[in-house]
């Protein structure tokens, strides 16, 4: 009995000191650890060495920050924050003249937005690198963003609609995106009792024309009864000609959802045959429904935003369109709706579901053709359910999202509750591998993964909650994201990276088919800016009323003219300042003391307007807000503001040669009278 | 080897290209052989001028200049007829950095040797035709000091323009002033002017008249070979 203690403590000792061996041999030695063996190989699979580019663009959105954030793939590093539907202060987006007709809708000047679902437009269902979309969520909005130069060129709101949450995927030509309303809303908008949910509440689905830049629109509209729409993907290959969506929400609760809207076992996915609603078109049996929605483009010639009002839509309503949607029940409140690479497997991610279901089209064809239909709601025909289903994936995880695909055969679904990421085989549906991630992941994606051909390398897992993962910020932390190599027959994870606000989807694509046409300034001989100063001698300033204009060019390492006088209280003041540099990655910026708005930069070869209200009487300097040059600081000027009716003349410092063009331009009326 | 080469030579001037025989040894009058050049010498000088030709399209210099912040570089082509951006807007930036230090702007229209190049480059041309054609060895002969003349001429007045932009600056509105430093690229070859490193060699027109000049200079060497051969059978 002495000697039992003896023993335990003679084990501790020894496995101490076994344990320091292992320690100190770890610390000191070569990598012969297994972990480090294997981070320092996922190290270098992300590492991109200085003035090495990266393999893929990859475009997340920024969820609540309004924006996108290009990124490079696999080093995880923020290569852009793109202005959206949200103000950017630090490039003047939304906030200067030029570019402020980009936000108008119809409720007004909007300065912000909730982005969800970035979507590269498509040629032959292959992302293109062409054009990305992006919805606003919030105010129902889609975007085009010109990826020759990462900018917003045009924006659309969409009428009859709130909660623009299934939006903007496209079809595999781009000649659509779609959106559908997330909330059900009186349609038109009015003044109704909320419990009257069920009589006045509609959801609509828009296909908007998408392949013509400058010239986005609502093709037409299709009525749906009042369920939440939640998300959509096009068929493609076998499936092509029709578009699938998800919704919740069709018990029609209108109060505590979370618990009312989970009451069914199944829910739907509406196909809907786009191609009979583009007929049905035809034969005029869309109604011309008054609807009231903006339309903004950036003009291409004169990078000036202008705002179109549009008045009506081609409404549908399936009961005169027969063939035009079939609801396919699916458990629990489906999520994600994905089509794999040949368009026969449509994926649904039920939330609360124990399995993932997959439907098959060529089965709900000959459900279609043989009416296997279990009922219909509102005069849709909703089919049997073991009449379209493929199969089930049997104990994938909990709380099943998204599925992206890698062209392999394999399937990649997202698992929120158990905060990882399955990868499953289609046709076989078991379970081949998971990764756990850290933590609650949303989407996940895969370069090219919901279209005909992904690119099956890398997946990157956006996640929900962050908590420990990185050093910690307070109580706002960064969202996190990780990238998952799987090309292999095992996930590999390989890089955690934090990100902007709140990423929902993302797309990404080869570098090479993005970067080759990337623009490097805008060419001074093509700007059509009607205030555009096109060469030092080409500024200054002259009054219209209580309207001042000033123009004004700015090149390394001067602005000019950069003493103005002649400005009184009381009027407002246009800096039209064009940086006249035609160099790549020559840009300047512009800053007035006092001024109630953001800054500005300016490309080389831009026109931007920065509009000032002075509020006192003064000498106020302005300044190249981007180091631009070894002289930068020098690269400033005063504006000298005098009391209302003061008798200071009007001067701007030019040089001898400007002086006699600026009396020349004072006696021809200058182009850019337009009031603003 | 160099045997066997020569008998390759030899060979070759076996009669049977051009419009007289090449082989002196076949010539049938050895006083007439000797005022005029060889078969091999004509077509040499035809090449030489046709090559010539080339000026009009390629540019005879390229000085490019690159800097930290200009990985990509800026280019200049010096052409007979102007002065020009490697890209539409490289001759512009170049002006626009060289305000820093007071150089004068690079305007092609301010330099009066491009009206001209082309005339007499296309001068060159016609006569080198004409001297194929006439065959008169002393025909030859000026023609190829001309070509000398306007070579070296050529180079010594690019070399002038380069020092006049490199030293003439103005100390007025220059900004960076570096007492003792001059900007002037070189002729041929390497130079670092402050942050950027000049590189200037001939283009691809330039390595045509290069070209141009030693088919020239073959031509006479082949002309002289034969007027003493002929001299030698004729004595």
């Amino acid at each position: 009995m002495k000697r039992v203690p003896f023993i335990p403590k003679l084990t501790i000792i020894i496995a101490a000191a076994a344990t320091a061996v292992v320690i100190l041999y770890a610390c000191s030695g070569p990598a012969t650890n297994t972990n480090n063996v294997l981070a320092g190989n996922a190290a270098s699979k992300v590492y991109v060495a200085p003035g090495q580019y990266d393999e893929y663009y990859a475009f997340l959105s920024g969820g609540y920050n309004g924006q996108v954030m290009a990124y490079g793939l696999p080093s995880g590093r923020l290569l852009k924050l793109i202005g959206v539907f949200s103000q950017n202060p630090e490039t003047g987006w939304g906030y200067n003249e030029e570019t402020k007709a980009m936000l108008q809708t119809t409720y007004g000047f909007i300065p912000w937005d909730d982005t969800h679902h970035a979507e590269l437009s498509q040629t032959k269902g292959v992302p293109d690198g062409r054009w990305l979309f992006i919805n606003g969520n919030n105010t129902p909005r889609v975007a085009r963003i010109d990826l020759r130069n990462f900018e917003t060129t045009e924006i659309l709101q969409i009428p009859n609609a709130a909660g623009g949450h299934a939006s903007p995927f496209t079809t595999p030509d781009t000649k659509y995106i779609i959106s559908a309303t997330r909330f059900s809303v009186p349609i038109p908008n009015a003044d109704v009792a909320i419990p009257t949910f069920k009589e006045n509440f509609k959801g609509t689905l828009s296909f908007i024309i998408a392949d013509q830049p400058g010239k986005m629109d609502i093709a037409f509209q299709i009525m749906m009864p009042g369920f939440n729409y939640d998300l959509g993907h096009a068929g493609k290959g076998v499936s092509d000609g029709w578009f699938f969506f998800t919704m919740y929400n069709t018990e029609q609760a209108y109060e505590k959802l979370e618990l009312n809207a989970s009451q069914k076992d199944k829910d739907f996915i509406a196909a809907v045959n786009y191609r009979q609603a583009e007929q049905c078109v035809a034969q005029g049996k869309a109604k011309a429904t008054p609807s009231d929605y903006f339309h903004n483009v950036m003009d291409e010639s004169t990078r000036m935003a202008r705002s179109e009002r549009k008045t009506s839509v081609k409404m549908l309503n399936p009961q005169d369109c027969p063939g035009l949607v079939y609801f396919l029940p699916t458990p629990k409140s489906p999520h994600g709706v994905d089509i794999d690479p040949t368009g026969e497997y449509i994926v649904a991610g039920g939330k609360l579901a124990t399995v993932i279901p997959v439907h098959s089209f060529s089965k709900m064809q000959k459900a279609i053709a043989d009416k296997q239909f279990e009922s219909d709601v509102q005069g849709i025909p909703v089919l049997k359910y073991a009449s379209t289903i493929a199969g089930e994936v049997q104990k994938p995880g909990l709380g099943p999202l998204h599925t992206e695909f890698d062209g392999k055969g394999n399937a990649y679904t997202s698992m929120f509750i158990s905060s990882e990421v399955v990868k499953w085989k289609l046709g076989t549906w078991e379970v081949l591998d998971r990764m756990p991630v850290y933590y609650s992941v949303g989407h996940i994606m895969i370069p090219g993964g919901d279209s005909q051909k992904p690119w099956g390398k890398y997946l990157l897992s956006m996640n929900k909650i962050t908590k420990d993962r990185y050093l910690p910020t307070g109580p706002e932390l960064a969202q996190s994201a990780q990238l998952i190599d799987i090309s292999g027959d095992k996930m590999k994870m390989l890089l955690d990276f934090p990100t902007l606000g709140e990423p929902h989807y993302a797309q990404a694509i080869p570098a090479e088919l993005v970067r080759n046409n990337s623009m490097k300034y805008y060419k001074l001989s093509e700007n059509k800016n009607p205030n555009i100063t096109g060469s030092e001698a080409a500024g200054g300033i002259r009054r219209e009323g209580k309207r001042v204009h000033v123009n004004m060019i700015a090149i390394r390492s001067h602005f000019a003219p950069d003493n103005l006088e002649g400005v009184q209280l009381g009027d407002t003041v246009y800096f039209h300042v064009t940086n006249i540099e035609q160099d790549w990655d020559i840009v300047h910026g512009f800053g007035v003391m006092g001024a109630t708005t953001s800054g500005m930069v300016i490309p080389p070869g831009e026109t931007r307007t920065l509009k000032w209200v002075p509020t006192m009487v003064g000498v106020f300097p302005f300044y190249c807000t981007d180091f631009c040059s070894a002289l930068h600081q020098e690269m400033q000027g005063y504006v000298r503001v005098s009391p209302a009716g003061s008798s200071v003349a009007m001067s701007a410092n030019v040089s001898a040669r400007s002086a006699t063009q600026l009396a020349r331009m004072n006696q021809v009326p200058h182009a850019s009278s337009t009031p603003r | 080897m160099r045997q066997a080469l020569l008998a390759n030579g030899e060979g070759y001037g076996g009669g049977r290209i051009g419009v007289l025989p090449l082989n002196p040894a076949v010539a049938s009058k050895p006083v007439r052989a000797r005022k005029i050049m060889p078969s091999l010498s004509r077509i040499l000088v035809a090449i030489s001028s046709l090559l010539l030709i080339g000026l009009f399209v390629f540019p005879l210099w390229h000085v490019r200049l690159t800097a930290p912040q200009y990985p990509e570089g800026l280019g200049m082509n010096i052409r007979i007829n102007t002065v020009e951006g490697a890209t539409e807007t490289d001759l512009d930036n170049i002006n626009g950095l060289n305000h820093y230090i007071g150089m004068k702007r690079i305007d092609p229209n301010t330099i009066p040797e491009l009206k001209f190049m082309p005339w007499i480059v296309g001068a060159l041309i016609m006569s080198g035709l004409a001297v194929a054609a006439v065959a008169r060895r002393r025909i030859l002969y000026v023609w190829m000091a001309g070509f000398l003349i306007i070579g070296v001429v050529g180079l010594i007045d690019f070399w002038r323009w380069e020092y006049d932009y490199g030293h003439n600056l103005d100390a007025a509105t220059a900004i960076i002033k570096i007492p003792g430093m001059s900007y002037q690229p070189p002729l041929i070859g390497t130079k670092q002017l402050l942050n950027f490193q000049a590189v200037s060699l001939p283009a691809a027109g330039g390595i045509l008249a290069g070209i141009a000049f030693v088919l020239g200079l073959v031509a006479v060497i082949l002309t002289v070979r034969r007027s003493k051969a002929s001299n030698r059978s004729a004595a």
